[in-house]
């Protein structure tokens, strides 16, 4: 590790705590329906969607409305969204002439099993992509499907976590806000304005935004070369300050039309970060007492910075074969050092390192290097901080509410050790609480797990439907041995988990991949936010408890440190035995002298 | 100097607010109660009684699994049988173990109902029939509302109320306390007991419950657990460890697919054996807490039992360990319950010892403890000793409502002592006038929260003595530690504010309730509710039956009514409602208990991991061999010394489990930081230099 890099960390990390409380405090104005200074420009355009939509904007919701309209609301998204793409031939905006007779003769078909599963992920806000973009989508399909999508499924998840917080602040009441609402607020006063804000931002530095066909250019060596054009500043903003991560370009933000500079690379970062660190204030806010917010915040920064040390100190020490064969592999002036594999040289280890730990520590999945190429170190931190259910800040909602989950979890493990039934907030810790809490965490390790298993193991007649050319599903990674392994384990935590970033080196665009990974991605979405609603329901109806010395105390260095504790010990302890079998397997072997 | 209760040498021995012998108190270990565990545990094998308990039942499916795999391969003369009938064995002492657990607690409670079910033979009862007559019945044909008779040596033949006569009763059967105490008609002291003996006089009971719903009856079916239903806490830990079960359950099944493909990416080693994959399995699920989870319930009401206090449910002694607010009677719980004489303060022109002689003469005949307590205090203060006179010499005047005032007369003194006005009234038809200072010094006590009792010799005033209240030795500090626990104290009194300010000032009680009606303590503890506040208290009397239904945890006295008893949700058969704040300590300790073995139990995992994952694939990826950070001298041997070390902990730690883990009063962050730091990280060490010893014997004696 180099001084250098380090202190790109630390910077980044300030930055981050710099912008929590402005716009938590603002988030929390917004929620709770006061006014802001936003008010005058957006109210008239908040109004109107209530008139368009008929929703009466006091009228108050019970937790299973909220999640009735929030899975209708899900399912028409998702219709919309397949539809857009099957049409898209039929649809303008469409100068290459995806799906039509004239298309590129390279381009990607939707196929009702891709179409599905790009359905299922940007709704889930996963993006997740088994297609190339520049080669598969119309502009069209880019912004009236997919870039809408990245505006309201990340508002959905902020929705829910509202309502989870209402269930902590409310006592002795029967609802926990109203879905259009709160989905309609989150559009309107936090997602347009910070991805207007941003997408101007990074059209200044180079991000491109037209409606042009693709350039063809003739390169030095004359080779001939497409470059591919599109309306990107508009989409790439939303999409990482919505936790989105679905890359208008195959490359993603390594692309240099979607992330052209170290300092839009540093943009980017924060861009992902910010509503779901800012959520942790707004959260402190709303129920009352602000420190319990700052816990929050201390645990998810806690838990990143360790991470991004960790993968930042495997990829900067490098492959120790290189060093073995003479090769020099520290860093130098003249040299970066460490493993430059699949890294763009104008960010170098330590921004792509951070990078990494970010989109996966929040659920966004946005990449700038490919996290395949990365030392089997450096890649069991991305994938482990996946395995933690995305809580190190996490998707943006979906963060603070799986954070909120293991709270409930730790509070009613340790709360017992204080000699009281659990409480957290002054709210009881009792049967239906954990029975929710439990059922989340049986729906995520289950369904990575399963698919996983099933994935390692399945065979299919070669040319079958199924999976195509490759037969077996195993025949479709790029690698053997446990590197192998971790390529399917990554697809299948990385679609649960809603992150949608890919290890890569995943052929996924075959009917079982995609149908399997789109059932992961919903599972890992709505098995999670029903529990989460039932919760704030039941939190809602109960009665705030006084606090007094006798109380477990949920804002100390102690529950900072049992929280993110409990998070890294839920995790390693379900996903240890296939960690094992996987990078923990390769960098032993690494380390005696085997590659993958 | 003049004696006060904070002085170092208080008049109460201050042992008496320690808990008592444990009037049921009996050995953690006890050869009829173990050798009916043992059976017991054979018996809970059956899986029909085991489902109830999912991380055992799931042991004892994977053992059954095991076992006729074991069969089989043994009819197929299968190599290796050894290592799996060690893992089969081990695998059901796991679940013997468990049972064993939960059977020890029962055991415990069954022998003590054994006990009572003794006391309860069917006697015969003297019925009084509508016109008058008395005639015989069996004790089982009584019915609610029947009256009978009782004499001295009779059995009471069903709980009810005395509604004629006094008696005295042994009440042994239920308190285990020998001295008899006294039953009467009307007041507070009216309930008996089925059960108990008459020892004098004879009474007249109306009965008042049916055959089988006695308290004898319930006290029976309580401890023996008959009635035992999971409390909301203990099912939200259940669904906890039943969640972990699941997910591990998911994680050792996936792993079957997982080695599949790393045994054929690598070409080498083989898919590990369901054997195996059950001791993972096994060594994974919370077995340690989920065999003692009922065990810590049943042993925390056990436990409760023991300090004489019988809970009505378990939900009951959890509640306890919640209360924020502890509502306390000032008599007899804060205060030793009499006034005691603190002070002589004379009259201008008379000494102290004149004054302290008259005050002692006056009271030599009267026997209330205030009039003990002043003959006391002249005799510590000014060396004045009782005398003993005889009735010739001097003429004693009783106390009388009327005049308010008693005394002696003596050597042609007229010595009278009472309330100031009594005394004031007396001194003036004397023809005596009154110091102004008297009347000033006694409005001052009053003030103070005591009681002036003025003293005149005929028509000479001498002065004034000062009751006070005394606070009970070690109340102070008791009371201190609630408040670190995070409970505050509310006394409860009838006194005017003036005195309750007084004395709850010097007990150190959070705040008060003064000249409290039984309505306004029901107001009270609504109030509190309301404010996300529990409330225990404790009472006896008719009246206090809607506060002890209101209360989260009611406390009532056994010597209390029976609506009183029906209202609380606890009976403390001592009838000491300083009790209540040990019932607290149980509640919080049963709660800690489960927590502490939770936390250690899922802890364990770590260590567990680091035995056996390396034994499953080092044939198949050598280099995990690093994992196997305890050196464990082969994978047989690893997995075989993670599934005994699994079993044996739950044997270790079923005294921790039946005791409970040791409770220290302080704030919740100290709590938790010593309670992590031992269940926690002692977890996370423990199973370590455990399973590496257990490994050393193993491959010493060549089981693997």
């Amino acid at each position: 590790m180099t001084t250098n890099g380090i202190l790109q960390i630390i910077a980044y990390f300030g930055l981050l705590a710099a912008v929590t409380k402005p716009l938590g405090a603002y988030m929390a104005r917004v929620f709770m329906g006061e006014r802001t200074f936003l008010h005058p420009v957006l109210r008239p355009l908040e109004r109107l969607c209530y008139k368009l939509a008929g929703v009466r904007e006091d009228s108050e919701q019970r937790w299973t409305q909220y999640a009735a309209s929030l899975l209708s609301f899900s399912f028409f998204s998702f219709l919309f969204v397949y539809g857009i793409q099957r049409l898209q031939g039929w649809l303008p905006l469409n100068p290459m002439g995806f799906g039509t007779a004239h298309g590129p003769s390279n381009a990607t078909a939707i196929t009702p099993d891709l179409a599905f599963n790009t359905a299922a992920s940007f709704v889930t806000n996963t993006n997740w992509q088994s297609y190339a973009g520049e080669m598969t989508v119309s502009y069209f399909v880019q912004m009236a499907a997919l870039t809408v999508q990245n505006f309201v499924s990340a508002a959905a998840g902020v929705a829910v976590a509202v309502a989870l917080i209402r269930g902590f602040a409310r006592q002795e009441a029967n609802s926990v806000g109203n879905f259009w609402v709160d989905l309609v607020r989150a559009v309107t006063y936090v997602f347009l304005p910070l991805s207007l804000a941003g997408a101007l931002l990074l059209c200044s530095q180079g991000v491109i935004q037209n409606w042009s066909s693709y350039t063809q250019a003739v390169t030095l060596e004359g080779a001939a070369q497409v470059i591919a054009q599109g309306p990107v500043a508009s989409q790439e903003a939303i999409k990482l300050i919505g936790t989105n991560g679905g890359g208008f370009f195959n490359a993603n933000s390594a692309h240099p039309f979607e992330n052209p500079t170290p300092f839009t690379n540093l943009l980017q970062m924060l861009m992902i970060f910010l509503v779901p660190a800012s959520l942790t204030y707004t959260f402190g806010r709303m129920v009352g007492e602000q420190r319990q917010g700052w816990a929050i915040f201390s645990a998810m920064s806690l838990l990143f910075l360790l991470g991004a040390l960790i993968v930042y100190g495997a990829e900067q020490a490098g492959n120790p074969h290189l060093a073995r064969l003479g090769v020099e592999s520290s860093a130098t002036t003249l040299q970066p050092g460490g493993n430059m594999e699949g890294k763009e040289v104008r960010f170098g280890i330590a921004a792509t390192s951070l990078f990494a730990a970010v989109t996966t520590g929040a659920s966004c999945g946005a990449v700038n290097a490919m996290h395949d190429s990365f030392t089997a170190l450096g890649g069991l931190v991305p994938l482990f901080n996946m395995q933690t259910g995305e809580v190190i800040f996490g998707g943006t909602g979906a963060g603070l509410y799986g954070m909120l989950l293991f709270a409930i979890l730790a509070v009613f493990l340790a709360g017992l050790m204080v000699g009281r039934t659990p409480e957290y907030l002054g709210k009881k810790i009792e049967g239906k609480e954990v029975k929710m809490a439990m059922l989340a965490m049986l729906a995520t390790s289950a369904t990575i797990l399963l698919f996983t298993g099933a994935s390692a193991v399945i065979e299919f007649t070669k040319d079958a439907y199924w999976n195509g050319s490759f037969g077996s599903a195993i025949n479709n990674l790029n690698n053997g041995g446990p590197h192998g392994f971790s390529e399917i384990l990554y697809a299948y935590t990385s679609a649960t988990g809603n992150n949608g970033s890919a290890f890569a080196g995943l052929s996924a665009n075959t009917p079982w991949y995609n149908l399997t990974i789109g059932l992961a991605m919903m599972f890992g979405r709505f098995l999670i936010i029903i529990p989460i609603l039932a919760v704030a329901g039941s939190l809602a109806a109960k009665q705030k408890l006084a606090a007094t010395s006798g109380t477990l105390p949920t804002h100390g260095v102690l529950f900072v440190m049992l929280l993110a504790g409990t998070v890294v010990i839920v995790g390693a302890l379900t996903f240890f035995p296939a960690l094992s079998l996987g990078p923990i397997a390769e960098h032993l072997l690494i380390l005696q002298g085997r590659l993958f | 100097m003049t004696y006060s209760a904070s002085d170092p040498k208080p008049p109460v021995d201050p042992t008496e607010l320690l808990p008592k012998k444990l009037a049921h108190a009996r050995p953690l270990f006890d050869t009829g109660i173990l050798r009916r565990a043992v059976r017991d545990a054979f018996l809970k094998l059956n899986p029909a009684r085991l489902w109830k308990n999912p991380v055992i039942f799931v042991v004892e499916a994977g053992a059954a699994v095991t076992t006729i795999l074991l069969i089989r391969d043994l009819v197929a003369g299968a190599a290796d049988t050894g290592f799996t009938a060690q893992i089969v064995l081990w695998l059901w002492f796991t679940v013997l173990f468990a049972n064993f657990a939960e059977a020890m607690a029962e055991a415990r409670g069954k022998a003590q109902a054994d006990t009572l079910r003794k006391t309860k033979s069917d006697s015969a009862a003297r019925r009084v029939t509508a016109k008058g007559k008395i005639e015989s019945v069996s004790a089982s044909q009584l019915r609610a509302g029947d009256l009978v008779i009782c004499e001295a040596g009779d059995t009471i033949p069903g709980d009810g109320e005395v509604i004629e006569g006094i008696a005295t009763v042994d009440e042994s059967v239920i308190t285990g306390e020998s001295a008899p105490v006294i039953r009467e008609s009307g007041g507070d002291r009216s309930a008996v007991t089925g059960g108990t003996r008459v020892l004098s006089d004879r009474i007249k009971i109306k009965i008042t419950s049916n055959p089988g719903e006695t308290f004898l009856d319930r006290m029976i079916a309580l401890v023996e657990g008959a009635e035992r239903q999971k409390t909301p806490n203990e099912i939200a830990l259940n669904i906890l460890i039943a969640g972990l079960t699941l997910i591990f359950l998911l994680a050792v099944v996936t792993l079957q697919p997982f080695s599949s493909y790393s045994v054929a990416a690598a070409g080498a080693g083989a898919v590990p054996g369901v054997a195996v994959l059950v001791s993972l399995l096994v060594c994974l699920i919370p077995t340690t807490i989920g065999g003692l989870l009922s065990a810590i319930g049943i042993a925390g009401m056990d436990r409760v039992m023991q300090h004489n206090v019988l809970a009505m449910s378990g939900k009951a002694v959890e509640a306890a360990g919640d209360v924020n607010t502890l509502l306390l009677d000032k008599t007899g719980t804060i205060t030793i319950g009499n006034r005691q004489a603190s002070e002589f303060i004379p009259a201008a022109g008379v000494t102290e010892a004149e004054l302290a002689e008259a005050a002692q003469l006056s009271s030599l005949a009267d026997e209330t403890p205030e009039g003990r307590s002043i003959v006391v205090l002249a005799k510590e203060k000014y060396g004045l000793r009782g005398r003993e006179l005889s009735h010739h010499e001097a003429s004693f005047v009783p106390f009388s409502a009327h005049t308010r005032m008693s005394g002696v007369d003596i050597n042609g003194s007229q010595l009278r002592k009472g309330a100031a006005d009594s005394i004031v009234q007396f001194v003036k038809e004397s023809g005596g006038t009154i110091p102004e200072d008297l009347l000033e010094t006694a409005a001052r006590i009053a003030r103070q929260g005591g009681t002036p009792l003025a003293v005149a010799d005929g028509r000479r005033a001498l002065g004034v003595i000062h009751l006070k209240d005394v606070v009970k030795g070690g109340m102070k500090e008791r009371l201190a530690q609630l408040r670190r626990m995070g409970i505050a104290t509310v006394m409860i009194t009838g006194d005017n504010p003036l005195t309750a300010a007084a004395i709850a000032n010097e007990a150190g009680v959070d705040s008060f309730l003064a000249q409290a009606s039984p309505a306004d303590k029901l107001n009270y503890i609504k109030k509190e509710q309301a404010d996300g506040r529990l409330v225990a208290m404790t009472g006896d009397g008719t009246n206090d039956a809607p506060a002890l239904a209101q209360a989260d945890v009611g406390l009532a006295m056994n010597t209390g009514t029976m609506a009183a008893k029906e209202a609380g949700n606890m009976v403390d058969l001592d009838s000491n409602p300083t009790k209540l704040i040990e019932v607290v300590a149980i509640g919080k300790q049963l709660l800690i208990t489960r927590g502490a073995l939770t936390t250690f139990s899922v802890a364990n995992d770590v260590a567990k991991y680091f035995a056996i994952i390396p034994a499953l694939f080092m044939a198949t990826y050598p280099a995990l061999g690093a994992l196997n950070i305890m050196g464990l001298h082969s994978p047989q041997s690893a997995v075989l010394s993670a599934v005994i070390f699994n079993a044996l902990i739950i044997i270790v730690l079923v005294p921790l489990a039946l005791r409970g883990v040791q409770y220290r009063p302080g704030d919740a962050g100290a709590l938790l930081r010593r309670n992590l730091l031992v269940y926690g990280l002692g977890g996370l060490l423990a199973p370590f230099p455990g399973i590496w010893a257990i490994d050393q014997i193993v491959h010493a004696i060549g089981l693997a």
